[in-house]
């Protein structure tokens, strides 16, 4: 599969998920287990996408410098700081951690 | 309203220049990023199709999966706002296209219809252009940058992810399933193919939401806000 086949297909999927918003009745998600499910779904994925992007590296777990850029955001998270400020404060520090080389 | 429909556009579309930038980070062309933020138009499902495609081409399928599981909410969301658009044939595809966390939450927060109308359709139309702007911007600025690593863009790109989960985090059940997830995705890096550990770990999602035992408290959500939203489309 090539990266253009992939995201075209990503894109795909996703606009039917959006559609069949459109075309379903409502019963399809009856029910407090569906809605938990639902609710807790993206939860699940973006929790183990953090840990991911966080400490792998390949198939291999690793400490650098991402565990401190990511300390940094969660605690710019707790004070409701913006998006863009999380994001580009963890580059920045795990910038300076490795041009000062503290970790790799 | 519509300058409510129009800032949340800006501000919304703004956090596309991190997309762009860490979508060419995970070596996505200039053009298959935008194509990611004008056909896919939905922020959590971009970033997690190419946080988990940038491992390899091998990791397609997962990429895939992932991002259309973090795009059954705006299914969800369909069902909520076709009930005040009314739309039929060709506009239904295109009002499906923009919905998305933004145009929902404001459609939704409107007190009568045609304001709920108005409302989905400047904010959808807002965000899309916007988001899309500013992830060329980021992709160029991203493809500019060279090596990824040495301006952390790596870390960005996990600090994307806290931020795209941290306002999910509200209720116990929501805790104990972040938590479950961590766990079974680490353990699992080294076992299966990447991706997998990721999709794997969505069933702590089904095993906590299924489980009956205990009490299952709703996610305090503040006024104006959706539950399961995020910051970005």
């Amino acid at each position: 599969m090539t990266m253009t086949v992939a995201v075209l297909l990503a894109c795909g999927a996703c606009f039917l998920l959006k559609a069949a918003g459109y075309v379903l009745p409502e019963s399809v998600v009856s029910g407090p287990r569906a809605a938990r499910i639902t609710t807790l779904l993206p939860v699940a994925l973006l929790a183990a996408l953090v840990a991911i992007q966080t400490f792998a590296s390949g198939p291999t777990l690793v400490l650098d410098a991402r565990v401190v850029a990511v300390g940094v955001a969660l605690v710019l998270l707790a004070v409701r700081a913006n998006f863009l400020v999380v994001v580009i404060a963890a580059a920045l520090v795990a910038a300076v951690v490795r041009a000062l080389g503290w970790l790799p | 309203m519509l300058r409510q429909s129009w800032s949340v556009g800006i501000a919304t579309g703004a956090y596309g220049i991190s997309f762009g930038a860490l979508s060419v980070a995970a070596g996505l062309s200039v053009w298959q990023t935008q194509a990611l933020s004008l056909f896919m138009f939905t922020g959590g499902s971009q970033f997690a199709f190419v946080g988990i495609i940038g491992t390899g081409l091998a990791a397609a399928p997962a990429a895939i999966a992932t991002s259309a599981l973090l795009g059954i909410r705006n299914g969800l969301y369909g069902l909520q706002t076709a009930r005040f658009l009314g739309v039929r044939g060709p506009r239904r595809w295109v009002a499906a296209h923009l919905t998305i966390d933004e145009s929902t939450a404001v459609g939704i927060g409107q007190p009568e219809p045609a304001a709920q109308r108005l409302g989905f359709w400047h904010t959808g139309v807002a965000v899309l252009v916007f988001w899309n702007l500013m992830t060329f911007l980021g992709a160029l600025a991203g493809n500019a940058l060279g090596d990824p690593r040495r301006f952390g863009l790596d870390a960005a790109a996990a600090a994307a992810f806290c931020a795209l989960l941290w306002p999910r985090l509200r209720s116990g059940d929501a805790r104990v399933t972040a938590a479950v997830a961590v766990a079974v995705g680490l353990a699992l890096v080294s076992v299966v193919p990447a991706g997998v550990p990721v999709l794997v770990a969505a069933l702590a999602a089904v095993v906590v939401g299924w489980s009956t035992r205990g009490r299952h408290e709703p996610p305090l959500t503040p006024p104006g806000e959706l539950v399961g939203a995020d910051p970005t489309p």
